[in-house]
């Protein structure tokens, strides 16, 4: 018997019991639908995290002080006053693989315009942190190096401080914000970044010269943390081998002894949030494909009912001339055909749910040709395992017996 | 003529449980080519298990058996199925038509199971066949669109479209009313006028009576097998009372 003899006899036979065909169906389209959408939300969100982390900057790196434990509590690193001006310049001047460079400093104030105020999460940099974070500028100019020298009182700031501040529209640049008792000049306003991955808004920031943080505001002379750019992507773990060696030199740490800050790549921290997605995805899948086997189950059961219903059939084939294998493909065909038709309704259903929820949570929408193939494949073959019993059993019925068979 | 048929001390014994079933004790005949035999016995007396095992869906216990130069007892499962697709035709007693399968289609089923036969072929033939039943105006019905007579003449059609050495029918006007057997007789004496070699199994003396020759069977045994006068279904029918007329 030919290919399509035998699809036209099992699509037949499946559209002779429509219901129980859907029915039997639902467990494969449930299970597919689901590895899919699983599949193409994990790598969607993987592909916006990783859009989110190199609009940071890909090349960035992040040196903060170690946190101190002290008799086993945790006292943080904010405390902590190991980055200094020194290692600011000693790894300017000597860092090869280094390209920027910028302090932080943060404190927090209240802004003042008028009779409007807004909270200000104050962050003291230098002009480089412009680059390192990759914000640009939308209007005036960012402060300079003789800013910096001079501790000037001025300050560069995000869309949601000029909204918060001008509400009506006014330009803000030469403007005087207060920050508490001290009168600022604002001389930038930034592009609009919005919210990053985790929900913060990236323009609810204030720029102002780290030396004004440390002598107008704080009265501190160490940093809060470094802000790096690395020359290249490729070459930001030799930046951060070059700073631990800088630090750890003008930390005077001897060999054997930990370090006194932490360095953070952001490469680094790609790896980390990709494998736990994928790890995530790996799990859910794990999960979607145990209703599969649920499936095949379903279509193992169906197919021993309808070879059952269908004995006398069987003897009028083996009487007329077919052979146990023809009457073996002819119920393997059935449930291939059932179990991979339940997959493409299944991939489509999957599909359309994850271009849904990535259009709610404004992810990029993905479709895995990998999940989609694999799915295929695995249909395919929950077909033909659970199809083999039910099909082997009519391939064996006694031709006489399945003719009188009632 | 030669044998298409030939059968020696065949003997079939079914075990049931811890007794033996003796259906056939030991009988030997031969069909020739182009006979119409007739084959006749009380209920039980084993004559479907005879039927069976010349329609090679079964095998004796003992004995030989020898289908148009073929010997049956040493095939495979696989070989049996191929001598039943090629060199017989069955018709049974309740049609055994595929539900909601047009009479063509099921008429092309025998066909469908011989590779060499191309589908244009195998729609050539099964339309000829269902010509010669007399049902070129009901090809394309379903079985449950077609009455007790149309549907064992498509089942006769199946029989014939693989053209088998021999027909094998058992009871096959079992369910029909008089005139719908005596048609379905006319029929099969049209095939036999054509050649075909038909073995009819029935228990109905009427019935036999339009076939060349009777074997007899009794528990197991022939007891009787000699050629008959034979009787033409279709004068048989134009006796018929006419009450009878549907
Ligand atoms: N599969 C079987 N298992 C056990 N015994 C069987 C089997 N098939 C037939 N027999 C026995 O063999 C004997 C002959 O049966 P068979 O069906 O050949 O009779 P028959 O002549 O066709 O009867 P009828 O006219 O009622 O159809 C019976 O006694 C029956 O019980
Ligand atoms: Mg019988």
């Amino acid at each position: 018997m030919n290919l399509f003899n035998l699809i036209k006899i099992a699509v037949r036979a499946l559209l002779r019991n429509k219901g129980r065909t859907l029915l039997t169906m639902l467990g494969i389209i449930i299970g597919i639908a689901s590895v899919i959408a699983m599949v193409s939300l994990g790598q969607s969100s993987t592909i916006s995290v990783t859009e989110e982390l190199s609009s940071m900057g890909s090349n960035m790196i992040m040196v903060s002080p170690a946190r101190q434990m002290r008799g086993g509590v945790n006292l943080g690193r904010t405390n902590a006053r190991s980055l200094d001006k020194k290692d600011l310049q000693t790894i300017r001047q000597n860092a090869k693989y280094v390209d920027k460079i910028s302090p932080l400093v943060t404190t927090a104030a209240q802004l003042i315009v008028g009779g409007r105020n807004h909270p200000g999460s104050i962050q003291g940099v230098n002009p480089e942190y412009l680059d390192i974070r990759k914000y640009e500028l939308e209007n005036g100019a960012m402060f300079t190096e003789d800013d910096i020298k001079r501790y000037s009182k001025v300050c560069v700031i995000g869309k949601t401080v000029v909204d918060n501040l001008f509400p009506d529209g006014e330009n803000p640049l030469g403007k005087t914000i207060r920050f508490g008792a001290i009168p600022m000049k604002v001389v930038g306003v930034l592009k609009s970044k919005g919210q990053n991955q985790m929900g913060q808004d990236q323009d609810d920031v204030v720029f102002v010269p780290y030396t004004t943080v440390q002598k107008r505001f704080m009265a501190i002379t160490y940093f809060n943390m470094l802000f790096v750019s690395a020359v290249s992507e490729s070459e930001s773990e030799l930046a951060a081998t070059e700073i631990t060696y800088i630090l750890r030199h003008n930390h005077n740490i001897k060999e054997g002894t930990e370090d006194d800050f932490d360095i953070r790549t952001q490469e680094e921290l790609l790896t980390t949030i990709n494998s736990i997605t994928k790890m995530l995805t790996l799990l859910l899948a794990a999960i979607a494909s145990i209703s599969l086997v649920v499936g095949g189950i379903g279509i193992m059961n169906i197919m021993y009912v309808t070879v059952t219903e269908r004995t006398k059939e069987i003897g009028l084939r083996m009487s007329i001339g077919a052979q146990q294998r023809d009457i073996l493909i002819q119920f393997l065909s059935e449930s291939v055909i059932l179990s991979l038709l339940g997959g493409i309704i299944g991939i489509m259903l999957g599909l359309l749910l994850s271009f849904g929820l990535s259009k709610v949570l404004n992810w990029p929408f993905i479709v895995s040709e990998g999940a989609i193939l694999i799915s295929f494949l695995v249909c395919a073959a929950t077909g033909i395992f659970f199809g083999w019993y039910p099909a082997k059993r009519a391939a064996n019925l006694d031709p006489i017996n399945a003719l009188r068979y009632e | 003529m030669n044998e298409i048929i030939k059968i020696e001390e065949l003997k079939r014994t079914f075990i049931v449980g811890a007794e033996n079933v003796h259906a056939l004790k030991g009988i030997s005949f031969s069909i020739r080519q182009g006979e119409f035999v007739s084959i006749m016995g009380a209920s039980g007396s084993g004559k479907s298990t005879l039927l069976n095992i010349l329609g090679c869906l079964d095998t004796p216990t003992s004995g030989e058996y020898m289908i148009d130069g073929v010997k049956v007892s040493m095939q495979s499962r696989n070989q049996l199925s191929v001598l039943r697709n090629r060199k017989i035709g069955f018709v049974f007693q309740s049609y055994n038509l595929l539900a909601r399968t047009t009479a063509l289609e099921n008429v092309e089923l025998p066909l469908l199971y011989n590779h060499t036969i191309s589908t244009k072929e195998r729609h050539e033939r099964a339309m000829s066949a269902l010509v010669s039943v007399g049902l070129e105006s009901r090809m394309y019905h379903m079985p449950n669109q077609l009455s007790g007579g149309q549907q064992q003449r498509v089942a006769i059609a199946r029989a014939l479209v693989n053209d088998p050495v021999i027909v094998l029918a058992d009871e096959a006007t079992g369910n029909l009313d008089t005139r719908t057997s005596y048609e379905i007789m006319s029929l099969f004496q049209e095939l036999h006028a054509k050649g075909k070699t038909i073995a009819f199994v029935t228990h109905e003396a009427d019935i036999a009576a339009f076939t060349d020759r009777t074997i007899l069977l009794r528990d197991g045994y022939i007891i009787k097998d000699e050629p008959i006068e034979k009787q033409f279904a279709k004068k048989a029918l134009e006796l018929l009372p006419i009450s009878e007329e549907p």
